[in-house]
């Protein structure tokens, strides 16, 4: 029933090695389309937030993105068992240069988050997103459900998401660490752990969420503070909620015309080309562009589920759809703060905010997503070392 | 297999859900999109352009004024200021320095430099010294670099083309007290100014003109990037003064270096032809502020250069009174045009003597002849007979001691006393006060202006107003329009009655003004001297009598006369008061004559030549090296 031998994208995919040509056949072009798409989308905004000129954002981001690109596309090709044996040493990775960054990381934004690698800036939260989801999926890939409803067995779990939390919340970086929770708590969900542990945990957290905010630190509750009123300082903190706020409406249906935002223009808001791109797609395309820009975004993480539900092995499947809720969440979280939903927490819009670290990081984790997808129908051995 | 089979339907699900859920979130984000871009556009948008839209309002151009027939009495000229805008200077302090070692400013100055710093913001430009001379220019072009944040800037300031001459009736312009700029913020723009006196006052709104606005699109940091629209608003109206610059020059030339005033007005409308007040000031030096020494100079000067003796001074209008004094007997039926007093040279009240001018004895006397003569004893008697109040009540018929509603700015109103006004006064008025109101003297104080519009009205038989402007951005007043006076509420005999007392004045040999009478063949005029004591003459005064030239100046008499011409179709009204100027036949009248001739030879009534455009402004030249900046 299954033919073998002819080059066909349908035909199963069992075999440990195969030709690099065929695994490039099995990428997801229209995956790969859209991120690219939303790259151009990016290098269009950093072009304008720069005041029309591809120095000094644009450019040099269009090539950090070139470079992730082929690290994506390098990564779909190896194989996804090989990257399912590399999830615990990779969590355990992520756990040392969590506590590396701690002793050795340079402070940015209030933080201490950012570490330099051989030249390169990295946030190891980042990172250790993409590193939790690898372990949990591989944690719970052979997990029967009398297993996942079974609290011992998923203690583990729980404690290996809460030891990065922890780690992150120290540096401290609530917006990441709350992320990495949420994507901790979605592979879980979707490894087969009762739902109704997922309602107790957040009803305790409704519960517990004032004495959480007691002990936030200052700029963490001022940020809360902010949000909820905006107005009360808008020369200070609350300014960037405000200047955000009237970018986007001011953009109406059609935008103000490319290189005409005034907000962008006049630089009403600090820093723009990085948390707050989204302001200048909005302001100068207006309505139209940003549900276009929203609109790609959302195919790639409808594509990451499609990954996640034609692959046939649990890993594939649980990794997928970590990867694609850590892309939603960076979106959410992003979009959110720039039109005044939550509060402000220095979160970039993936592949189109000008910085490195993210954008290295989601492509890590796309192109561990497009070895899912290459990899979608590999068999996983019944047994195996760790 | 069917584990894991029920594990994938599981985790389909599960993914579904939580797909479901992210989905709705995408949703959610695209719903507030909606509501910010497309629901609140509009407010979002007035937002952004008040961010970045800054409207800054450029000062009107004033209007310029001119006399009647378009000669510029007020206008503008364009100089250079020295302006600092903080923000465009990365060390504000040391630039300053820089200033102040090449142009030396006073310790007040740096002082106000300072407060205009901290009340303004950085980007709002802060005068440091305006009329720049050529060194000034020269020293900051030089030291450009030195200067970043300093700009050289056009400004626009007040000329007044006469000078003194029209300064009283013109009046001049100042910077808008705290008070005047709360009302109105306009006010505040740099530049702007506020007329203080004379016509500059009175029309002043319309001078005003409304401003323009400049739009820039500024930064974050108010830096501007670009001029988005520009309107230099609304110049102020054309305000054309019935003055005739002739006839203004004419009265500042005869008074030459007397003190005192002239006012001549068109006797059928009311209209100023010329307000002239000596000695006088320089208008032009209130645009910039007054020098302190100049200014302590005016304040000081006995002789008031500052005040409109025409329509602020108060004066004892002496025998020019007279004709109301007769007009008001002879409403009361106290005189009639035949009745006679015996004048012996002297009244005597009780024990008191009141003289009669020189002493004369006129003996038996008509009101015709007691004009002509200026009778004193007829008019002692006269006004016995009819009472202050009627005097008073004829005298306010005929502008003297009420206000007059004229556009002269702080017009004085003058004082003809009653009986009511004196006991408000607590003043014991008893028969010697009512025999002194007869001759003008006393409590009695007019205004030049108030004296002028008498004898137009009693020339005219109309109950004119005086008025400055004439025409008001090329529209002429309903003032000034013939005909648009009422008659006067006085009996049309006895005004001719009077008329030939004031005639035979100036055309009788036996008149007081015979010196003054016209020489243009055909033509009279009809006038009245007076000679008002302006302080209780002692006995040995009196004895050798009160009007020679051994008394000190401040207490020799003031010298009045007003007339009308021509006598049989009155055109022209003029009053001249010559401040200690004794006899006012000998030291006004001539004045009166001289006018008078001038405005019968040049006939200005009625006519004018309105400018159909404002002239430009003269160009913007560098004041030279050596010229008076």
């Amino acid at each position: 029933m299954i033919e073998y031998g002819s080059l066909s994208l349908r035909r199963p995919f069992r075999e440990r090695s195969f030709g690099l040509a065929r695994k490039l056949m099995r990428v997801n072009w229209l995956f790969v389309l859209c991120v690219c798409l939303l790259a151009g989308v990016g290098y269009a905004a950093l072009y304008s937030a720069a005041g029309g000129s591809p120095q000094p954002y644009a450019q040099s981001q269009l090539i950090r993105f070139c470079g992730a690109l082929v690290l994506m596309l390098g990564i779909a090709m190896v194989d996804i068992r090989f990257i399912a044996k590399l999830s615990w040493p990779a969590w355990v990775f992520g756990i040392l240069l969590l506590i590396a960054v701690m002793k050795f990381g340079h402070v940015g934004l209030g933080a201490k988050r950012w570490m330099t690698v051989g030249g390169m800036e990295i946030q190891p939260s980042e990172l250790m997103k993409l590193f939790l989801a690898m372990a949990l999926a591989r944690y719970f890939q052979r997990a029967t459900p009398e297993q996942t409803g079974n609290l011992l067995f998923v203690l583990p779990a729980i404690l290996a998401a809460l030891v990065p939390m922890g780690l992150i919340l120290k540096e401290p970086n609530l917006g990441t660490a709350i992320i990495t929770g949420t994507i901790g708590a979605t592979v879980m969900l979707g490894a087969g752990v009762r739902w109704w542990w997922f309602a107790l945990v957040v009803v305790f957290i409704a519960i517990c969420a004032p004495v959480i905010y007691h002990h936030l630190h200052a700029y963490q509750k001022a940020r809360i503070d902010i949000f909820l009123n905006p107005g009360a300082d808008p020369l200070g903190a609350g300014y960037n909620i405000i200047q955000s706020k009237i970018a986007l409406g001011s953009g109406g249906f059609f935008g103000q015309g490319f290189l005409h935002g005034t907000q962008n223009q006049l630089n009403f808001l600090p820093e723009k080309q990085t948390d707050f791109v989204f302001t200048i797609i909005a302001e100068e395309f207006g309505f139209f562009g940003s549900v276009a820009v929203l609109g790609l975004l959302m195919c790639i993480v409808t594509m990451g589920y499609y990954t996640a539900l034609s692959c046939s092995h649990v890993y594939g499947r649980l990794l997928a759809l970590g990867i694609a809720t850590n892309f939603f969440l960076y979106c959410f979280v992003n979009l959110s703060m720039v039109m005044g939903l939550i509060p402000v927490g220095g979160v970039p819009l993936p592949l189109i905010s000008y910085g490195g670290s993210a954008l290295t990081a989601v492509m890590l984790g796309f192109g561990v997503l497009m070895s899912i997808h290459v990899h979608r129908d590999v068999d996983f051995p019944e047994h195996e070392e760790f | 297999m069917k584990r894991q089979a029920k594990n994938r339907t599981s985790f389909s699900r599960r993914a579904f859900l939580i797909g479901a859920g992210q989905a709705a979130v995408f949703a959610a984000i695209t719903t507030r999109l909606y509501h910010l871009q497309i629901a609140e556009h509009g407010k979002y948008a007035l937002k952004a352009k008040q961010n970045s839209i800054s409207e800054r309002l450029v000062a009107p151009l004033r209007g310029i004024m001119t006399d009647r027939f378009g000669a510029v009495l007020a206008g503008n000229q364009q100089h250079w200021n020295a302006l600092f805008v903080k923000d465009m200077a990365p060390e504000p302090d040391a630039v300053l320095e820089n200033f102040y070692r090449l142009i030396p400013l006073s310790d007040a100055e740096k002082a106000r430099i300072q407060q205009d710093l901290a009340a303004h913001p950085g980007y709002i430009p802060v005068m440091l010294k305006d009329w720049l001379d050529w060194p000034d220019m020269a020293a900051i072009e030089v030291n450009t670099p030195n200067l970043p944040g300093v700009i050289v800037q056009a400004g626009s300031s007040r000329t007044y083309p006469l000078g003194a001459i029209a300064a009283h009736a013109v009046g001049y312009v100042g910077r808008p007290n705290q008070k005047e700029t709360e009302q109105d913020s306009v006010l505040a723009l740099p530049g702007m100014r506020v007329g203080r006196t004379g016509a500059e006052d009175a029309n002043d709104l319309a001078l005003r003109g409304a401003p323009g606005f400049v739009q820039t699109e500024t930064n974050v940091r108010g830096e501007v990037m670009r001029v988005v629209a520009q309107d230099n608003g609304t110049p102020g109206q054309t305000v054309a003064l019935a003055l005739d610059s002739g006839l203004q020059q004419l009265a500042v030339q005869s008074l030459s270096s007397q003190t005192g005033a002239v006012v001549m007005l068109d006797a059928t409308t009311g209209e100023i032809l010329a307000m002239a007040s000596t000695p006088s000031f320089d208008p032009t030096l209130f645009d910039r502020g007054v020098p302190n020494d100049i200014w302590n100079g005016w304040i000081n000067d006995p002789r008031h250069p500052l005040l409109n003796k025409a329509a602020a001074g108060l004066f004892a209008p002496g025998s020019t009174f007279k004709p109301s004094v007769a007009l008001a007997a002879l409403k009361c039926g106290a005189l009639t045009p035949d009745s006679t007093h015996n004048c012996p040279g002297f009244l005597k009240l009780g024990r008191h003597i009141f003289w009669c001018d020189n002493h004369d004895a006129h003996g038996t006397i008509n009101v015709v002849d007691a004009l002509k003569v200026s009778c004193d004893v007829f008019f002692y008697k006269t006004a016995l007979d009819t009472g202050i109040d009627r005097i008073a009540a004829m005298a306010s018929i005929m502008g003297q001691g009420v206000d007059l509603g004229s556009d002269v700015p702080n017009a004085s109103v003058g004082l003809v006393p009653t009986h009511a006004w004196a006991k408000q006064h607590g003043i014991d008025w008893v028969e010697g006060n009512t025999v002194v109101q007869g001759i003008g003297q006393g409590y009695t104080q007019l205004t030049p202006l108030a004296q002028a519009t008498m004898v137009a009205r009693l020339a005219s038989g109309l109950a004119v107003t005086p008025h400055l402007a004439r025409r008001v951005g090329g529209v002429l007043q309903p003032e000034s329009l013939p005909g648009g006076a009422p008659a006067l509420d006085v009996d049309d005999q006895h005004l001719a009655v009077v008329r030939q007392g004031l005639f035979a004045v100036v055309n009788d040999p036996a008149g007081t003004g015979y010196g003054a009478r016209l020489t243009i063949p055909g033509v009279q005029m009809a006038g009245k001297t007076g000679t008002a004591q302006v302080h209780d003459n002692t006995a040995a005064e009196k004895a050798r009598n009160f009007n020679d030239m051994t008394m000190a100046w401040a207490q020799r008499p003031n010298a009045w006369f007003v007339a009308y011409a021509p006598a049989d179709a009155p055109r022209y009204a003029v009053a001249v008061m010559v401040e200690h100027g004794n006899f006012g036949a000998q030291t006004a009248a001539p004045i009166a004559h001289d006018m008078m001739t001038y405005a019968l030879l040049n006939d200005p009534a009625g006519r004018d030549q309105p400018l159909a455009n404002p002239p430009p402004m003269p160009p913007l030249t560098v004041p030279q090296q050596g010229a008076s900046a």
